[in-house]
């Protein structure tokens, strides 16, 4: 495996990753962007995993070690139409008092409670608008506060309002600010009085809004694309970070929209970002077989964003569809590859 | 997801399995006179290009092709291969059918996968299309049926996103997940491991419109670049010399598509060199699925625009082999390395 370093003097504890023991899935991942969910639940020793393999998802839990504990997979809900039910996406969201699973798909929005054991609501999609030639779906998942953010086909995010426990969702309204499919929501807790930005959508044609969350969703700017879609992004201390199809990461000031930092990042599509907040750590994985770790900062003296390149590791021969970190000091990723049966896990510890 | 997906689906795994009659037939190539009556003469083999296609690229048949639509199950597709490999006096026995069919979708999915753009998939199926109008340059109305369809797709797909051919690249993918099926001409040329899994190179040129990676450009407020760093990416990747051509004629630029079973093939030359060499074999068979109704009615209305040609006379239908001998099917593993330049 081919693996290339830039430690810089700052970081001497990371330094080369190597292979964990892979966990099994029992269905490969379909070559989908985001294609990993991960909840991490350090206090009860456990990891859990989601990945999306077509017209099932696949749930694990696992410890430790990577050894796999307990396994679930969840089918969309049946289709009465002759093509079957393809899932967009599998991802937990934390909430303030609950955790709640949301798979998207081509048919709708389904919630359960985080183990997958229970469908607390589900969501039809209404494709009464659609053209003939535009394929109706649902992809892009957040929590934001006490909502879930929802992006569809349209460009519309729906905006559902979560209680603290029982099956009372209800959609209580719906974003515009995209035109073209979602591809993926951000969202981090606000701030405090700088920083307002709370909440990230990208979308095929590339561009991003920003937002401030509710109980009203303001619409703050937005930074328009340049002609490759936008599939992953991520929020952290008002930066925004922005996967392009392309292969290029951005860095943006959320408040403003300015670009800060554009790095020739891959070869091919970017296909999933993930952040260890605590550290401010940035993981960008591609088509290309690559995923790179980033060391995200603001300059002490003008408060610019800077960045540093950490790690980059090659997954021979696989087209990674999904990466997330797995422990909140970014030591850990998992990978997932398109026709891969296996979750493949990485340590630095 | 994508509903414009099924015209470039059929249009390539089409290709495919044109180039590899074609190579068969030319194997069998007898010179006319010395022929004897069950053996296949080149006039033999032009009229059986001719015959499947222009039966493929019938005007009702592709306007049906050409709606969106959602792509069906693996086994309706197979379906319509079926009948358009039959569509002249070729006769292949299922084996052969099977066979054919693993290789064109294992070759179509290695192209899809080795795309550089999404939006190269339209310049594999261009590749596809200039060839198969060299095979039947002699023919003014198929090649003009042809060009038809080179219109309707500029016309449909020119002006698409690159989002909606990333949707188009995800739907295809989907629908050749789980296939490993080891082709003996990959494993030769080292595009396919062992195992089945195709090797994705980290060198070469990047894809139009993506920089070489390594380099992070950072700016301050007003937009101006204050700093530039270079980063080690881990590849070997070089600027992309120039964009294919998306116009009925002109230069593609990419390999992928074109045909790799003709003696002067151009082959992709940047490979990695590694292959591993696991200890399990994967081989994979498409389980049957029974087709469901609303698929048979798909199939009607698709076969309802396909013309197929009934043999016409006391001429029998002429038997092709795609394997050497009858011995060799039953050998399992080495099967693959039997069929010679299959």
């Amino acid at each position: 495996m081919v693996a290339a370093d830039s430690e810089g003097p700052k970081e001497p504890g990371v330094r080369m990753f190597h292979r964990e023991r892979s966990i099994p899935l029992r269905g490969s991942a379909a070559a989908l962007c985001n294609n990993l969910s991960v909840l991490q639940l350090p206090a009860r020793s456990l990891t859990h995993f989601g990945v999306v393999h077509g017209p099932s998802t696949q749930l694990l839990s696992a410890d430790p070690e990577g050894v796999p504990l307990a396994q679930r997979q969840l089918q969309s809900k049946e289709s009465t139409r002759v093509s079957p039910p393809l899932i967009t996406q599998v991802h937990w969201c934390v909430l303030p008092f609950r955790i709640l699973l949301v798979l998207t798909s081509n048919l709708g929005i389904q919630m359960y409670e985080s183990d997958g054991s229970f469908m607390v609501f589900c969501h039809a999609l209404d494709s009464g608008d659609a053209s003939p030639a535009q394929a109706v779906f649902a992809r892009g998942i957040a929590a934001s506060g006490h909502f879930i953010c929802v992006g569809t086909w349209s460009g519309r995010v729906l905006v559902f309002d979560i209680p603290a426990k029982g099956p009372n969702i209800v959609l209580s309204k719906e974003l515009a600010g995209h035109q073209t499919p979602i591809t993926d929501i951000a969202s981090e807790p606000a701030q405090g009085q700088d920083c307002v930005a709370d909440m990230v959508t990208a979308d095929d044609s590339g561009l991003l809004c920003v937002w401030r969350s509710g109980p009203e969703f303001t619409l703050l700017t937005r930074i328009p694309g340049f002609g490759v879609p936008c599939p992953s992004v991520q929020l952290w201390q008002g930066i925004i970070a922005a996967g392009y199809g392309n292969g290029q990461l951005h860095l943006y000031e959320a408040a403003t929209g300015t670009l800060h930092v554009q790095i020739n990042a891959h070869a091919r599509a970017i296909c999933a970002l993930d952040l260890a907040p605590e550290v401010g750590k940035l993981l960008s994985a591609a088509e290309d077989t690559f995923v790179h770790i980033w060391k995200l900062s603001r300059n002490p003296e003008n408060g610019y964003i800077e960045v540093e390149h950490c790690h980059g590791e090659c997954v021979t021969d696989t087209q990674v569809c999904g990466a997330r970190f797995c422990d909140l000091s970014g030591s850990s990723f998992a990978v997932t590859g398109y026709d891969l049966a296996e979750i493949l896990r990485f340590s630095s510890m | 997801m994508s509903v414009r997906t099924l015209p470039l689906l059929f249009l390539n795994l089409g290709g495919e399995m044109l180039y590899i009659l074609d190579q068969r037939l030319r194997a069998e190539n007898i010179p006319g006179d010395k022929a004897r009556k069950d053996e296949w003469t080149e006039m033999d083999r032009k009229r059986v290009m001719n015959d499947i296609i222009s039966t493929m690229f019938n005007r009702k048949f592709m306007e049906g092709l050409f709606k969106p639509q959602e792509l069906y199950s693996k086994k309706a597709l197979r379906t319509v291969y079926d009948r358009l490999a039959h569509a002249s006096i070729m006769r292949l026995n299922q084996a052969s059918m099977d066979k054919l069919y693993d290789l064109m979708t294992m070759a179509f999915k290695y192209q899809v996968l080795l795309c550089p753009r999404p939006k190269d998939v339209l310049l594999v199926t261009f590749n596809h299309l200039d060839a198969i109008k060299g095979f039947i340059r002699d023919s003014p109305n198929i090649l003009h049926q042809v060009d038809e369809t080179f219109r309707l797709l500029i016309e449909v797909y020119g002006g698409l996103s690159a989002g909606e051919f990333q949707q188009i690249r995800q739907t295809l993918l989907i629908f050749f997940q789980d296939l490993h099926i080891r082709v003996s001409i990959f494993l030769k040329d080292k595009v396919q491991n062992s195992n089945g899994r195709f090797v994705l190179p980290v060198c070469g040129p990047v894809p139009w419109g993506t920089e070489v990676p390594g380099l992070i450009r950072m700016f301050n407020n007003k937009g101006e670049e204050v700093k530039k760093i270079e980063f080690k990416h881990g590849g070997h990747y070089v600027t992309a010399p120039k964009e294919g051509s998306f116009e009925l004629y002109g230069d593609r630029v990419l390999k992928l598509g074109t045909n790799m079973y003709s003696v002067n093939r151009p082959v992709e030359t940047h490979m990695s060199g590694t292959s591993k060499n696991l200890a399990s074999q994967i081989q994979e068979s498409i389980a049957p699925n029974p087709l469901a109704k609303e698929e048979l009615n798909f199939l009607a209305r698709l076969m309802g625009g396909m013309e197929i040609k009934k043999p016409s006379g006391p001429e029998p239908g002429f038997w092709l082999n795609l394997f050497t001998t009858d011995e060799e099917e039953d050998k399992g593993d080495d099967l693959l390395a039997m069929m010679d330049e299959l």
